[in-house]
C-alpha cells in the first residue's frame, strides 16, 4: 500500500507534465513516452558520471525544459492552431524521432540504474529508501509547480493561456512564449519523471512507451487538463497496481487499468475531481 | 448514384497490373512485397471511412484487425473452417465490435475519442494475453496440416495473395462509392460541423456507427487473411498500436478524405520505408528519419501528397478524388 503511494506519486508527476500540456496547449502530447525515455537515460548517463540520481534532477528538469521550448517551436508552433490530428501526429514524428536516435545510440537492450538508499522497516514491512526518495522529490516538484501556477505573474499567464488564448492575447501576454513555456515545463516533468522511475525499475529506451498509456489513464482519471488531479489519479493508479497483485494475475492490470479508462471517459470525461482547471 | 468513373478506375487498374506481375512471373520475393503494399493500401482506405470521411480520429483502429484475426485463427484451428469463410466470420465480428463499440465511445469528440480507441486497443490486448484458451500472450500456431486442404503450404500462401488482391480492391470500390452516396455526403457533413449536420437532419449516431462499422469490417478480413499466411498470430502482432498509427500516416501522407490519398500514400510509405531498411547507412536510423519525414508532411503539405497535387495542378483534378 506504502510502496504504491510512493510509486503512485511518481506515475503522477510523469502524468502532470501530460496534463498541463493539453491543458494549455489543447495538444495530447504522443511524444511524451520518448520524454519520458531520454528522462531514464540522462539519469543513466549521470549516474555512470559518478552523479546521484537525485541529485541530478534539476539537470534533468533543465534540460528538458531546453529540449521541450525547441520541439515546441521545431514542431508545433506551425499548426498550433490545426485540428487535433495535426498537432497527435506532429508530436508522434517528434517520439520516433528521439526513439529512433536512442535506439541508434543505447540499442534496445535493459539498462538499470544501480542506486540503494538502504530501506526503513516498520513491523513486517519494508520500504525501501530509492522508493522514498522519488515520492518525496515527486511531491516536492508538484508543489514547486503549485507554487508557479498559483502564485507568480508567468503562472497566472499560463492559467490565463489554459483559460482562454484568444482573450489571453488581447491582454497583452505573449502566448508564444507561454506554449513555448508551458510544453518545456510538460517534458522537463516528464524527463524528471523518468529519472525517477529508472532508479527504481530497470528500463530500455522503449519503456517510455508503457508509462506515457499510464499516464494517460491516470489524466483521464484525474480530469484532463487538471494538473492536479493528475495526482490523485496517479496515486490510485499505483495503489490499484500494489494492491490488485495480491488479489489478481498480474496481467489482467492493464485491462482493468484501461477498461477504467474507457468508462471514465465515458461516464465522467471531466474526471473524479470534476470539470475544474 | 454514379457509376464509377475515370477517377476510380485508374487505381484499380493499377492495382491489377502491379497485381498479376507476381502471378504471372512466379516471382515470390515480388509477391511479398506487393502483398505488403496492398495491405497496407486496404488498411490505410478503410480507416480513411471513419478518418477522412467523418473526422473521427480512431487511433487505436489496429484492434479490429487484431479482433478479425484472431476471430478466423481460432475458427481455422479449432473447427477447421474453410478461410474464406474464416474471413467473412472476422470482418464480420469485428464490424459488429465496433458498430455496439461505437454505440458508446463515438459520443466522445477530438481528442477524447482519440484517447478511448487507444484505451480499447490496449484493454483487448490485455485481455487476450490472459486468456489462456486462445494461446494467451505466446499466442497461437496453426497445424501445418491446415494447409494440406489447400493444396499445400505454398498454394495457401497464393490463395492468400489472391484474396488480399480481391480484398484491397473491394475496399477502394467501397471507399469510392461511400464517398458518393448520401451516406458519404452525410458523413463529410459531420467531419465539418457535427452539431450543424444534427440540425440539417442527419441521422449522426446511426451514420457514425455505421461508418465505423464498415471502416472495421475489412481490417478483419485483413487481419483474417494476413495471419493465415503467418501461420501464428500473438497479441503483440495483433494489437501493434504502431501499425495503427502507421495506418494514420498513409491516410495523411497520402490525402486525407481523398479516395487516391490512402493508395498513393501506402504505396509511397511502403517504399520509403523498404529503402531505408535496406540500406546500409540509413537501416539503424530508419525510425528517426521515418519522423523527419513526417513532421515535414504535416507541416508543409497538411493536406497530402493527393490534395498538394490536385491544388498545384487544376486540370488534373477531374481526374482525382
Amino acid at each position: 500500500m506504502i510502496n504504491g503511494i510512493l510509486l503512485g506519486l511518481v506515475y503522477g508527476l510523469a502524468a502532470i507534465g501530460l496534463n498541463l500540456i493539453w491543458g494549455v496547449m489543447r495538444v495530447i502530447n504522443l511524444s511524451h513516452g520518448a520524454f519520458i525515455a531520454l528522462g531514464m537515460f540522462a539519469a543513466y548517463l549521470l549516474f555512470t558520471y559518478g552523479v546521484n540520481p537525485y541529485l541530478g534532477v534539476p539537470f534533468i528538469l533543465l534540460l528538458g525544459l531546453i529540449l521541450g521550448i525547441l520541439v515546441y517551436f521545431v514542431a508545433l508552433h506551425r499548426i498550433i492552431d490545426a485540428p487535433e490530428l495535426s498537432t497527435l501526429l506532429s508530436t508522434f514524428s517528434v517520439s520516433l524521432f528521439i526513439i529512433g536516435i536512442g535506439t541508434f545510440v543505447w540499442t534496445t537492450t535493459p539498462y538499470a540504474i544501480d542506486v540503494s538508499l538502504g530501506s526503513i522497516t516498520f513491523g513486517n514491512l519494508t520500504i525501501l529508501g530509492t522508493r522514498i526518495a522519488t515520492g518525496l522529490i515527486s511531491i516536492a516538484l508538484t508543489i514547486l509547480l503549485y507554487v508557479f501556477l498559483y502564485k507568480t505573474k508567468l503562472g497566472k499567464a499560463v492559467r490565463a493561456v489554459s483559460m482562454n488564448r484568444t482573450a489571453a492575447e488581447l491582454m497583452g501576454i505573449n502566448t508564444t512564449k507561454i506554449l513555448a513555456l508551458s510544453f518545456g515545463i510538460g517534458a522537463a516533468l516528464a524527463m524528471t519523471a523518468g529519472g525517477l522511475i529508472a532508479t527504481i525499475f530497470p528500463f530500455t529506451i522503449l519503456s517510455g512507451s508503457v508509462y506515457e498509456l499510464k499516464s494517460f489513464v491516470i489524466c483521464v482519471l484525474g480530469g484532463l487538463g487538471n494538473p492536479f488531479g493528475a495526482l490523485i489519479g496517479g496515486l490510485i493508479l499505483g495503489i490499484i497496481e500494489n494492491v490488485a497483485t495480491l488479489q489478481i494475475q498480474s496481467g489482467l492490470i492493464p485491462f482493468i487499468e484501461f477498461t477504467i479508462l474507457v468508462v471514465v471517459l465515458l461516464l465522467k470525461p471531466t474526471g473524479i475531481l470534476g470539470g475544474e482547471t | 448514384m454514379r457509376k464509377p468513373g475515370i477517377s476510380v478506375i485508374w487505381i484499380i487498374l493499377l492495382i491489377l497490373v502491379v497485381g498479376i506481375i507476381p502471378a504471372l512471373t512466379g516471382n515470390i520475393i515480388l509477391r511479398e512485397t506487393v502483398f505488403l503494399i496492398l495491405l497496407y493500401i486496404a488498411l490505410a482506405s478503410s480507416l480513411n471511412i471513419i478518418l477522412g470521411y467523418t473526422g473521427y480520429v480512431s487511433f487505436g483502429h489496429i484492434v479490429f484487425y487484431g479482433i478479425g484475426g484472431y476471430t478466423a485463427f481460432v475458427l481455422i484451428d479449432s473447427f477447421g473452417t474453410n478461410i474464406i469463410l474464416a474471413m467473412i466470420a472476422g470482418g464480420v465480428v469485428a464490424a459488429l465490435v465496433a458498430y455496439a463499440l461505437g454505440q458508446a465511445i463515438l459520443k466522445l469528440r477530438g481528442a477524447y475519442f482519440a484517447i478511448a480507441t487507444i484505451g480499447v486497443n490496449e484493454a483487448v490486448k490485455a485481455l487476450v494475453e490472459n486468456l489462456e484458451q486462445i494461446g494467451g500472450s505466446e499466442g497461437i500456431f496453426l497445424n501445418v496440416n491446415v494447409y494440406k486442404a489447400y493444396g499445400g503450404a505454398e498454394n495457401a500462401l497464393w490463395l492468400s495473395y489472391y484474396l488480399m488482391l480481391l480484398l484491397t480492391i473491394a475496399v477502394i470500390l467501397t471507399s469510392w462509392y461511400v464517398k458518393n452516396s448520401k451516406f458519404g455526403l452525410g458523413l463529410m457533413a459531420i467531419r465539418e460541423d457535427e452539431d450543424a449536420a444534427i440540425v440539417a437532419g442527419v441521422n449522426t449516431k446511426t451514420y457514425k456507427c455505421l461508418a465505423y462499422a464498415l471502416s472495421a469490417f475489412f481490417p478483419g478480413m485483413i487481419g483474417a487473411i494476413f495471419f493465415f499466411k503467418n501461420g501464428n498470430i500473438e497479441p503483440v502482432n495483433a494489437f501493434n498500436l504502431t501499425l495503427s498509427i502507421e495506418m494514420i500516416f498513409m491516410v495523411m501522407l497520402g490525402g486525407f478524405g481523398m479516395v487516391s490519398g490512402p493508395f498513393i500514400g501506402a504505396v509511397v510509405y511502403e517504399r520509403v520505408r523498404g529503402i531505408l531498411l535496406m540500406s546500409e547507412m540509413f537501416k539503424d536510423l530508419h525510425m528517426a528519419i521515418s519522423g523527419v519525414l513526417l513532421l515535414l508532411v504535416i507541416l508543409f503539405m497538411p493536406r497530402g501528397i493527393m490534395g498538394y497535387v490536385k491544388d498545384k495542378v487544376t486540370w488534373i483534378g477531374r481526374y482525382l478524388e
